[in-house]
């Protein structure tokens, strides 16, 4: 990315077209029972690029996040308030009239700690297609083929993929997750915080792998590590005790950022 | 381990002082160790009832073995040991306690599972908070009362469904030994389903699942040692069960695989003799304990599979 | 396949699957009904048959050739005192070990195979309990066929179960308060008499009630050490009689317990005796599930009671 500040600038001079959006969260209010903890988020997400959410603990990332597969409707007491729209459909992933379980199967998710079915690596990854009623035995190979090389997995586990995916390293399983959620062509991918759990090798593998997603699936990464979102993404939105503070492309957002607090936050003056 | 922490006296005390604390202070130790000696015999009674169960029961079945073969004694299918003629095959009341513990499972296995699924992935919370205490109840009935109820309602009811049907029969008997089981079988499952992570089933729901297929795809395959458990517990249950039989199936050794007949179990036989006179040293009084000792045996067959099961497919999460 | 159709087919799959789950609600509750059912018919017949015969008569009476003259004075009596002597024995042994295992045992061999011990004797079929006291109580130590051996029988079935409450309930005892006793100075019994015991006492009643609850209705191992199914007679009490009985000569006694009595009356072919063995077994179900009941509450006073 050495010629990225002169692109960003140039970007940024040339008020270049933005690339259309795949989603857009509309004034996103999010309840804890009484307690609030999303206030009037609005940003885009857009396709084929790469957006994080950074900002401290606590600042709401992850609960932003699981909103796109509606998550929080496993759990009682929560309510949702506002629209996360999906294009080109625009359809309300939020309204109770659409079915999280559709909604779940346009938008997939990768989770902090790896969490491989106790099934075989072929098992997890097809257990997606399985779900969906997918019977064609050679339909599930191919597609679990791809997906495992889309993971850059398959050259470690083509010789054993009937094998307990639990005997994978760490590093291993979460590719595994991210090749589980690959396989069923999501047109979203959501990431959060995939890396937190594994060492930095495996960590690197990952933010590589991000890297060559983008061009098949969108993709939103909450990431509590500063240095990963300015490696990996393309737009990063600082969010602080529930709210939006600044959206904006990575490079001018971590060298020009435009507010107080998104400065503070990113020179490490707190969190 | 700590017995004695109290802090040495101040240098400055004077040496009467020091020596009278010194005493004072092996006193309390020996009352200690009394008092850690007389908790570990306690301790102990548990490995004395083991080895005296062994005890007894080899005890009396080698007098036992001594006067009838081995080989009679698993082959022959009678067992008429009050008789004249007097047979010894355990075969009889195998097959007693083989046939009723098989109907029982038939109806605590299916019935508890699913329970137990939907308890641990489907229920509302007020349905759980009443189903949860009720079980318990359901399993903290006396036996002799299942054994009345078996009698003098099942059987009688089964009667009308089945013309012909004998008053004593191990049909009776099984299924409510089995409804009797129920919550051994549930409880013990859906702890071990209720112990596999939230993360498994967000990863499951993430994927587009449903309630139904994060249950049975995801859920029930994790836990499945714990399951595996708690059917080796429903087994070793029946498999022990005594006075339901005794009351519903008949006391009259019979071998048979049709669980429309009278049968004796394995358990029932011993009271039987017990309920009569037993001459210590008689024959017939070591008859109970050869049978005890094929029971022992058998539980424990059942109990070492369920450990066995449990090692092989423990997911430590 | 144009976008529309795909969409429909997705939703008409969702919704396929979707039946499965309400499918299986329903299974799962007509199995919990059929338990439910079960229990309220035979709780039902219980009283259908047995409450008219309850009455005053039938607990101060003994039983008898004739049924309406036949009550349970001698089963009740005979398992209160039985239920005496196995809470004398089940409470120190099954609370003395759960303290040892918990409190003092190191980690060795021989603590290895008294867990192992606990785990599997609480496997064991209650009639082999019966079959060892036969052999041990009754004739080796020639307790012969009394209460004191139905005791020390029952209270050896139930042991498991109190040594495990024992030690779940010190396990809920937070270190803190531990290491806080000792730091002020304290020997290994002054911390366990003084804190451990007394905190973890609702935990330890629990499953002394459990057990109790059990052994009432145990009958198999009592019927194999030898308790007669037909008692006319009270044991006697001590300093009563003539001559005057001893303090302990009621544990030596012939005796028998309630699930025995009704276990005879159910045995009779007389429809007449059935409705005793039902007010039988009516006293005896009240008695376990409202001991039961008494536990969970104690237990749910408890998880609200004590914040660490």
């Amino acid at each position: 990315m050495v010629a990225a500040p002169a692109a960003a600038a140039m970007a940024e001079a040339a008020a270049a077209p933005l690339p259309p959006a795949k989603s857009e969260a509309r004034n996103l209010n999010f309840f804890y029972g009484s307690f609030q903890a999303l206030k009037r988020i609005s940003m885009p997400i857009y396709e084929n690029q790469v957006t994080a959410l950074i900002g401290p603990s606590g600042c709401g990332k992850s609960t932003f996040l699981r909103c796109f597969n509606r998550m929080h409707d496993l759990y009682p007491g929560n309510r949702y308030d506002g629209e996360i729209l999906l294009y080109p459909d625009s359809t309300n992933v939020l309204s109770p009239a659409v079915d999280p379980i559709e909604v779940r199967m346009r938008i997939s998710m990768v989770f902090q700690k790896p969490n491989p079915f106790p099934k075989s690596i072929f098992e997890n990854v097809a257990y997606g297609l399985r779900v969906r009623g997918e019977r064609s035995r050679r339909e599930i190979e191919d597609r679990v083929e791809d997906a495992l090389r889309g993971a850059a997995l398959w050259d470690e586990v083509k010789g054993r993929l009937h094998q307990l995916a639990f005997n994978l390293s760490g590093g291993q399983q979460q590719r595994l997750c991210i090749a589980r959620a690959l396989a069923t062509k999501p047109e979203m991918l959501l990431f959060d915080e995939p890396t937190s759990a594994l060492d930095p090798i495996a960590t690197a593998s990952i933010e590589e792998l991000m890297h060559n997603l983008k061009k098949d699936v969108t993709i939103l990464i909450v990431t509590h590590n500063m240095q990963q979102a300015a490696r990996v993404s393309d737009y990063t939105a600082y969010m602080y005790l529930g709210e939006m503070m600044e959206f904006g492309e990575t490079d001018r957002l971590f060298m020009k950022p435009k507010r107080k607090e998104t400065e503070d936050y990113i020179t490490g003056r707190f969190g | 381990m700590i017995s004695e922490s109290h802090v040495n006296g101040a240098p400055a005390m004077p040496a009467i002082h020091v020596s009278e604390r010194l005493a004072r202070r092996k006193l309390r130790h020996v009352k200690e160790r009394i008092i850690e000696f007389m908790l570990l015999l306690a301790a102990l009674v548990s490995v004395a009832t083991t080895v005296g169960i062994v005890v007894i029961l080899l005890k009396e079945s080698i007098v036992f073995f001594r006067v009838v073969p081995l080989g009679d004694f698993l082959t022959d299918t009678q067992w008429t040991p009050l008789f004249a003629d007097a047979h010894y095959g355990i075969m009889p009341l195998l097959s007693g306690t083989l046939v009723s513990s098989a109907v029982a499972l038939l109806v605590a296995i299916p019935l508890g599972t699913i329970i137990a699924i939907y308890l641990s992935e489907f229920a509302p919370f007020s349905v759980r908070e009443v189903a949860k205490p009720f079980l318990e109840m359901l399993g903290g009935v006396p036996t002799i009362v299942y054994g009345y109820f078996a009698l003098l309602f099942v059987t009688p009811l089964l009667q009308k469904l089945i013309p012909g049907l004998p008053g004593f029969n191990l049909l009776s008997a099984g299924l409510v030994m089995g409804i009797m089981i129920i919550p051994y079988v549930s409880s013990v499952s859906e702890d071990a389903m209720r112990a596999v992570p939230m993360a498994l089933r967000e990863g499951s729901y993430a994927m587009g699942a449903t309630r139904f297929q994060t249950a049975i795809r995801v859920v029930t395959p994790a836990a499945f040692s714990g399951i595996a458990a708690a059917y080796i517990l429903g087994i070793s249950r029946a498999v022990g069960e005594t006075m339901i039989l005794a009351v519903a199936a008949g006391m009259q050794p019979n071998l048979t695989w049709n669980p429309l007949e009278p049968a004796a179990t394995i358990t029932a036989y011993i009271v039987q003799v017990a309920l009569g006179d037993l001459p210590h040293g008689s024959i017939a009084y070591q008859t109970i304990f050869a049978a005890g000792l094929t029971l022992a045996l058998l539980t424990l067959a059942f109990n070492m599979l369920g450990h066995v099961l449990r090692r092989r497919f423990r997911q430590a999460y | 396949m144009s976008r529309a159709a795909k969409i429909e087919e997705v939703r008409a799959l969702i919704a396929a699957h979707k039946r499965w789950d309400v499918a299986f609600s329903l299974l799962g509750l007509t199995a919990l009904m059929i338990g439910v059912l079960t229990f309220l018919a035979l709780f039902g017949q219980m009283v259908i048959d047995g409450a008219p015969r309850l009455s005053w008569d039938f607990f101060t009476h003994f039983p008898s050739r004739k049924p309406d003259q036949a009550g349970i004075l001698s089963a009740w009596v005979g398992s209160t005192l039985v239920m005496l002597v196995t809470a004398a024995a089940a409470v120190p042994l099954g609370v003395g070990s759960g303290i040892y295992l918990e409190e003092y045992a190191p980690r060795n061999w021989i603590t290895d195979i008294i867990e192992i011990n606990v785990t599997n004797l609480a496997g064991v079929p209650s009639i082999i309990y019966g079959l060892l006291a036969l052999g041990l109580f009754v004739y080796g130590f020639g307790l012969g066929q009394s209460i004191l051996t139905a005791g020390l029988t029952l209270g050896l079935l139930i042991l498991p179960i109190v040594i495990v409450a024992t030690r779940e309930a010190i396990r809920s005892i937070p270190a803190a308060i531990r290491e806080g006793a000792y730091a002020l100075g304290a020997t290994k019994w002054q911390v366990t008499s003084n804190h451990i015991l007394p905190y973890s006492l609702p935990g330890i009643l629990t499953g002394v009630i459990i057990g109790m609850a059990r052994a009432i209705g145990e009958t198999a191992p009592v019927i194999t050490i030898g308790a007669l199914t037909f008692i006319a007679f009270l044991p006697p009490a001590p300093f009563t009689g003539d001559p005057p009985a001893g303090l302990f000569d009621w544990l030596l006694s012939p005796f028998t317990v309630m699930p025995i009595q009704m276990f005879n009356w159910t045995s009779r072919p007389e429809a007449a005796f059935h409705h005793n063995a039902a007010a039988a077994g009516l006293v005896l179900v009240v008695m376990t599930l409202s001991m039961n009941a008494i536990a969970i509450y104690i237990r749910y006073r408890l998880r609200k009671n004590i914040k660490w």
